[in-house]
């Protein structure tokens, strides 16, 4: 089976949602190429507007970073620092609760959402630029979900094959 | 207590208990391809008694030994069946891939030829159908399209049969025919029956075909498949446990005589059973023609190295694709039953909140756990679950997510393991729970994988996998009653939300009126075909705005149907979907879907209008502004209570089936304007939303187009971010203010049940739980008052 592999233009129009349907369907079914995450990584790290190394992408405003003195955090595209990477980030984003009705009906229809007394809510914030970074939908009362705890360091050793 | 259900373990299977009965015994004829199978059928019978009978497995072995020695070299080799090299792969690559692109093909042309037997809607217009082939012990080899979700729950009835001796009581011969539809052994829920025949070759078991389809009813004291408001196992209707139901390829006359008095529906039934039977023959007869051209020994290699392979395949596409670690995505779902009071057992009538704290752990040596650890407790409801149906949810779910384009069959699913605690509705401690409706709970919890899955995926940068899950795939209309033909048993469950809109992805909004997580190639059936089976006109089946979920990239529209009751004095109905919860999250700042709601007028002048020739509605498009309402007189019923038992309607009386949409993907104020001209313009977004949600301004032209205002709608978003900033609050702020509610449970019941729940079911759960809010030690959940 030959390798696949994509250019770059190719991975940074996928980001942007600029690569056409049949471009990204044949993606889907081809058999997927082992230097995508390189190439990603280079791209994101051309995007922001800051110079910390990007380990590995939590969404498209979120990532995990090493600064220079080796220390890893989540950070934001805007540039807000959310701290020890196996923190949960969203302890440190603004946060706004739709608890309400009317809340709720800044998005949806009468009838089309929630109970409030069932269920809540949670939007986070960046704290810096404003941006929607998660919607957290629990009951009242549940703890902050921390979503995702990645091992990257084994990630880095044993599955990358090179140090953080 | 805890079970780890896995392959590894198969802790639950250990109750049962067989009885190797040696003084039945039979020889085994050979039988040859070229002999005529009905006559090797006869040959064999005519032999079945004699005093000895050789074990059917291979070498000599039993099944239920040749099971033990698979689990074994798994668990020693960690290989399957320890086959640690691909031979025939390496060795011959084009033979390989022929033969299975051979067995592959005989078994999706036998799903699509043997659909046209049956006479069911759900089978032949949606495709509720699947069929598998399996080795000896129950492993699947491959699989055709349809509810992939039975290719497992198949492999759990082959296995309870080959683990409970069935080889010597009720025996397995040639032209058997087994039919299971219990969740207990192996199933979802009992509206899929299957039916599973062995296939011998020379005297030895060379694997099983098998095939499900969902039934229209199940004979339940309610009509339809999936009834709603059943409190135990012995509500559910016809179960039938993994039965010998037929010889020489028929089913027996006293099981036919059972079908006409068991069920509402046996017309549809018995030719379900016949499309089944069908399908096995034609897999059946291509694995024997394919035995006899490659010979058995490369057959019975290539059986066990393409489980390997896939395994193998599963376990790359983890290390490619994934980051080692833990996700944790919950997921929730209501039960409203306390608008059933005075007409359910008075523990059952009451609202529930069920919880599924999904957490999914890869591990840097690419193992795959899933764990439910702090669900709550099972209940008087419909909607329990066995470890069996969550497999198959596992597996619709791995089908589409990491092993969509290799080989698919048990080999990813060896691969993976499963927490399911005991005594949670994830693997009740009492084995008469109902469990009509198990989708209910086991689509919220697979949504959590696809969130997990897609949150790896984005980051490593395989951004064209990403998609925020499926929505719940209700509405579930169902129902039954005296019916348009005259049958005063009328049955019927409408399969139309086989066709939810799909959450959007990474880079792209959902599909609209699409798919199901269960049937990923659904269909929502001609309005006509359910005119034939149900006493009910649609009077209209439209794209309903603003039930995909907002975000950067919307999630994919549900739709709605307008139904009339017709030709009939009255029906009962029944609804299914989530109304007072989000079954789960968003993706990336994306909002979920639009939440149901159920919607009847009563006592209509339908009749009426429709002799005066007058207006009738046709669509109803918004929940404040209802266009049914607009055009019918009537009796409003409108609430959240979407699960409730059946609920009577009179001729004319209107139903509004609301179908969901999917969850939303990325931050809304980044979402391109001009898709949001553009939903204005479809009519998929109310235009009030374009503002308060997507802070876009428009206005609309005489021609009643809307023109986007760019330069204002700019700064409208600019102004947006800073209002987000100025009412939210730091979480330290806002932990602070809530604790004190948390410490006092003030919340309403279902929601103290539901914590109640997971702190008595799992100390992990509580730890965590006082952890989080800085609770004592010695604190607990309030006792119900």
């Amino acid at each position: 089976m030959a390798t696949k592999t994509y250019d770059k233009k190719t991975i940074a129009d996928l980001i942007d949602a600029r690569l056409p349907w049949t471009e990204v369907k044949n993606m889907m079914s081809s058999y997927k190429d082992p230097d995508r995450f390189d190439k990603y990584l280079e791209i994101l790290q051309e995007s922001v507007p800051w110079d910390e190394r990007i380990l590995l992408p939590l969404g498209p405003h979120l990532f995990i970073v090493q600064k220079a003195h080796g220390e890893i955090v989540t950070k934001s595209r805007s540039g807000f620092e959310f701290g020890d990477y196996r923190e949960n980030w969203k302890l440190k984003a603004r946060i706004f609760v739709r608890d309400t009705n009317e809340k709720y009906e800044e998005i949806y229809p009468h009838l089309s959402h929630a109970d409030p007394e069932w269920m809540e809510l949670r939007e986070f914030y960046d704290p810096i630029d404003g941006t929607l970074l998660y919607v957290e939908a629990v009951p009242p009362g549940y703890p902050i979900v921390h979503n995702f705890q990645p091992d990257i360091e084994a990630f880095y050793r044993d599955w990358l094959g090179r140090a953080l | 207590m805890k079970i780890v259900f896995s392959t590894r373990t198969f802790g639950r299977h250990s109750k049962w208990k067989w009885q190797q009965d040696k003084g039945v015994i039979m020889a085994e004829a050979a039988q040859s391809f070229d002999k005529p199978f009905d006559k090797a059928q006869e040959s064999l019978r005519a032999e079945s008694l004699p005093e000895t009978r050789q074990p059917i497995g291979w070498a000599g072995k039993t099944l239920q030994e040749m099971i033990a020695e698979s689990e074994r070299l798994l668990v020693e080799t960690g290989h399957y069946w320890g086959v640690e090299r691909l031979s025939l792969k390496e060795g011959d690559p084009i033979r390989y891939e022929k033969i299975w692109s051979r067995l592959r093909g005989g078994i999706v042309g036998a799903r699509e030829t043997a659909l046209n037997i049956s006479a069911s809607p759900i089978v032949r217009e949606i495709g509720e159908l699947c069929f598998g082939l399996f080795t000896p012990e129950g492993d699947s080899i491959t699989l055709s399209t349809g509810i992939m979700a039975h290719v497992h729950t198949m492999s759990e009835a082959i296995k309870h049969m080959v683990r409970s001796g069935y080889e010597t009581d009720p025996e397995i011969h040639p032209g058997d025919v087994f039919v299971n539809n219990d969740p207990q052994l192996g199933d979802v829920h009992n509206a899929d029956v299957m039916e599973m025949l062995p296939i011998f070759y020379e005297g030895e078991v060379v694997g099983w075909a098998a095939g499900v389809t969902h039934e229209t009813d199940v004979g339940a004291p309610q009509p339809a498949s999936m009834p709603v408001g059943t409190t135990s196992r012995y509500e559910d209707g016809w179960i039938l446990s993994c039965q010998k139901v037929g010889t020489h390829d028929k089913l027996r006359r006293d099981y036919e005589n059972r079908i006409n008095t068991a069920v509402r529906t046996p017309f549809y039934w018995l030719l379900d059973e016949k499309c089944r039977i069908a399908g096995c023959r034609i897999i059946r007869d291509n694995v024997l023609r394919l035995i006899q051209e490659e010979g058995l020994d490369t057959y019975k290699n290539f059986i066990r190295e393409v489980i390997e392979d896939t395994r193998r395949a599963f376990q790359n596409n983890l290390r490619m694709m994934t980051v080692p670690g833990t996700y944790r995505f919950p997921s929730f779902m209501d039960v409203t039953h306390a608008i059933d009071r005075g007409r359910m057992p008075e523990y059952a009538a009451v609202n529930s909140l069920m919880n599924c704290p999904l957490e999914m752990r890869i591990g840097v040596d690419c193992s795959f756990e899933l764990d439910v650890d702090g669900a709550g407790k099972w209940g008087y409801h419909s909607f329990n679950c066995t470890p069996s149906g969550l497999q198959g949810g596992l597996w619709v779910a791995l089908c589409q997510t990491l092993i969509p384009n290799d080989k698919v069959n048990d080999g990813a699913y060896l691969a993976t393991r499963f927490n399911t605690p005991y005594g949670t509705w994830a693997n009740p401690d009492n084995p008469a729970v109902s469990n009509t409706l198990s989708w209910m709970f086991l689509i919220p919890c697979f949504t959590g994988m696809f969130h997990g899955l897609s949150t790896a995926f984005v980051a490593r940068g395989y951004l064209e996998e990403v998609v925020a899950g499926y929505p719940f795939t209700g509405n579930l209309t169902q129902g039954g009653g005296p019916n348009h033909l005259g049958n005063p048993n009328g049955a019927w469950s409408n399969f139309e939300h086989s066709c939810c809109g799909t959450s959007a992805r990474y880079i792209f909004d959902g599909e609209t009126a699409c798919a199901a997580v269960w049937n990923p190639e659904g269909d929502m059936g001609d309005v006509e075909a359910w005119e034939l089976l149900e006493p009910l006109l649609y009077l209209g089946r439209n794209i309903r705005p603003n039930t995909g979920g907002p975000g950067k990239f919307r999630g994919g529209l549900g739709f709605e149907s307008i139904r009339m009751v017709y030709h009939t004095p009255y029906q009962v109905m029944f609804n299914g979907r989530e109304g007072h919860v989000f079954q789960c999250s968003g993706l990336f700042g994306g909002y979920p879907g639009a939440t149901g709601y159920r919607h009847s007028v009563k006592k209509t002048d339908m009749k009426e209008r429709i002799a005066r020739q007058q207006d009738y509605p046709v669509r109803d498009v918004d929940p404040e502004n209802s266009q049914v309402e607009a055009h019918v007189k009537g009796e409003i019923l409108k609430d959240q209570n979407l699960y409730h038992i059946p609920d009577p309607h009179r001729e004319y009386d209107l139903y509004i089936s609301l179908l969901a949409g999917g969850h939303g993907v990325g931050d809304v104020l980044e979402r391109d304007p001009a898709l949001v001209i553009s939903d204005l313009n479809e009519g998929y977004l109310l235009p009030r939303y374009r503002g308060s949600i997507y802070g876009v301004v428009a206005s609309q032209g005489q021609d009643g187009k809307w023109v986007l205002d760019a330069p204002a709608t700019q700064a409208r978003r600019a102004e947006m971010r800073q209002q987000r900033l100025a009412r939210s609050q730091s979480v330290e702020e806002w932990m602070a203010q809530t604790r004190p509610r948390v410490e006092k449970q003030e919340f309403i019941e279902p929601v103290r049940k539901m914590y109640r729940q997971s702190h008595e079911l799992s100390e992990k759960w509580r730890r965590e739980y006082r952890e989080f809010w800085g609770l004592p030690e010695d604190w607990q959940p309030a006792q119900d008052i």
